[in-house]
């Protein structure tokens, strides 16, 4: 049922009482705040506290920085300034945390598939070890003080990626996204902008922070996502009895498998059909893991990441093809 | 600053985000940032890892804000008025408190609320949840650090902890 969610995510903005908001603060404030929070959660009564590497962005390289935005570990905001910005990152990286990003401190979990109330649960629970070792900014009224006042309240953005291949197809997606703001919720894509991106990727999130619990926030996100999916797997079941619909997904494959040079957006768009293929069940040989691994893996920082020189684009598509015929075949 | 793509209307968007292994910046007039797929401003724009848009709400605040001149700073970061509506951004947990009254009308618009309700920060209290989880360990692990601040000579810090072990100790009777 699910299989259409590739991954959830919980993020929660907090910011220190007795710091100016990093927009107001010079360098040696953020390194302050970067050192207490660091401190509060190395020291924090959490299991996991032990696990967690403290990274400074100016110690990365700039493949490195990219890589983990690609990887959805942090924000393009967080990596366009490294003054005083710290990623505290547990070690199986489903926990991130930016320092010094648009607020002191968000607090993101990912996890693959759709785990909205595992995620929140985690977020929360971490979320109240450090409050009790840091002084969040938080009033009655307006809830947790965040920089940006679209965050007051919660603080809380959560997030599912969804493959929707044959809502976009059908072109059904900018009606949806249209009553879908009418239900505090947003869509947009995840690769490329617009109603088509690439690879048919979306990012359905809550925007609304004020005035609605997470909990009820979260309900409302799982619900729209329920919904969406029903209406995918009614348009796939529709489509994939069409031979045309099968003759791309096959011969999709067959690039991927015996490409010898293959650029990002091409790779994203094909696996994207493989993804589609094994989703309707008539592509039985692949799992899904393999496929959304690939997604992540091939993308253009992300394969420079671990290598000393750096490598044309030419190279990379070569290396690109490696990899994913390798893992197809 | 005039719009990247259009180069003909002033631009208020800031737009980050990463492509094809690039890390992109533009800035760019509204009309030509809805072509792009941003058009909501403040879902968007507030839609964590994908791109931010300061000065998009900047230009919100701006058509919200009451029009008459204002001289107030917030004495612990010194963020005006014009600063908030210029950038969109609040300065300090203070500034709430000296210009909050007057953003209502907007937050109510973006928010289509103005009073939270969720999770409250519970400073210096561990949550009854917490408490239920694992009480002993937390009590031991309190003690412990009672203990250390008292050697320590830390006496503050001593009387903090000794309150929050009786508060806790009391909860669980
Ligand atoms: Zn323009
Ligand atoms: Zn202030």
């Amino acid at each position: 049922m699910s299989n259409s969610v590739m991954l959830t995510r919980v993020r929660l903005a907090r910011n220190l009482k007795k710091y100016p908001f990093p927009c107001r603060l010079n360098t040696a404030g953020k390194n302050q705040v970067a050192k207490e929070i660091v401190d509060a959660i190395k020291n924090c009564n959490s299991p996991v506290a032990k696990e967690f590497e403290a990274i400074e962005v100016r110690n990365l390289s700039e493949a490195q920085r990219i890589a983990l935005v690609e990887k959805h570990l942090v924000s393009p905001e967080f990596i366009s300034d490294s003054n005083g910005r710290v990623l505290v990152l547990s070690k199986d990286q489903t926990i991130s945390i930016m320092i010094n990003e648009e607020d002191h401190l968000r607090l993101q979990v990912i996890y693959k598939g759709f785990e909205l109330d595992k995620a929140y649960d985690t977020a929360d629970k971490l979320d109240t070890l450090l409050d009790e070792v840091l002084d969040f900014a938080f009033d009655e009224k307006l809830g947790y003080l965040t920089q940006c006042p679209t965050n007051l309240g919660t603080g809380m953005r959560a997030s599912v990626m969804l493959h929707l291949p044959a809502l976009q197809k059908s072109r059904a997606i900018s009606r949806i996204s249209g009553n879908l703001q009418k239900l505090g919720l947003t869509i947009r894509g995840t690769y490329g902008e617009g109603t088509e991106p690439k690879g048919a990727m979306y990012q359905l999130s809550n925007q609304i922070t004020l005035g609605i619990s997470e909990k009820a926030a979260i309900e409302n996100l799982k619900n729209i996502t329920n919904q969406l999916v029903a209406q995918e797997l009614q348009a796939q079941e529709r489509m994939i009895k069409n031979i045309e619909t099968q003759d791309v997904i096959f011969r999709s494959l067959g690039v991927l498998k015996y490409a010898k040079t293959i650029s990002c957006d091409e790779a994203v768009k094909l696996l994207s059909e493989v993804r589609f293929g094994i989703e309707s069940k008539v592509i039985k040989d692949i799992d899904l893991d393999t496929v959304d691994k690939l997604i992540s893996d091939i993308q253009p920082a992300t394969i420079m990441e671990n290598k000393k020189e750096k490598i044309s684009p030419h190279d990379r598509d070569i290396l690109r093809a490696g990899i994913i015929s390798e893992r197809l075949n | 600053m005039k719009c990247q793509k259009c180069g003909k209307n002033n631009a208020d968007t800031h737009v980050k985000r990463v492509i094809n292994g690039e890390f992109e910046e533009y800035h760019l007039c509204s009309e030509c940032a809805k072509d792009m797929g941003y058009s909501n401003m403040f879902s968007d724009f507030a839609n964590d890892f994908a791109s931010d848009f300061n000065s998009l709400l900047g230009s919100f605040f701006g058509n919200a804000l009451p029009a008459r001149t204002q001289a107030t700073r917030c004495e612990v970061c010194n963020t005006g008025y014009a600063d908030i509506v210029r950038t969109g951004m609040m300065g300090c947990a203070n500034c709430y408190k000296i210009f909050g009254e007057q953003l209502l009308p907007t937050i109510r618009r973006v928010h289509g609320n103005t009073v939270h309700c969720g999770k409250k920060s519970q400073k210096g209290i561990a949550t009854v949840e917490d408490i239920k989880d694992k009480p002993k360990d937390k009590l031991k692990e309190l003690k412990a650090q009672l203990e250390k601040a008292i050697k320590e000579q830390e006496f503050e810090k001593a009387a903090e902890l000794r309150d929050k072990i009786k508060e806790m100790e009391a909860n669980n009777e």
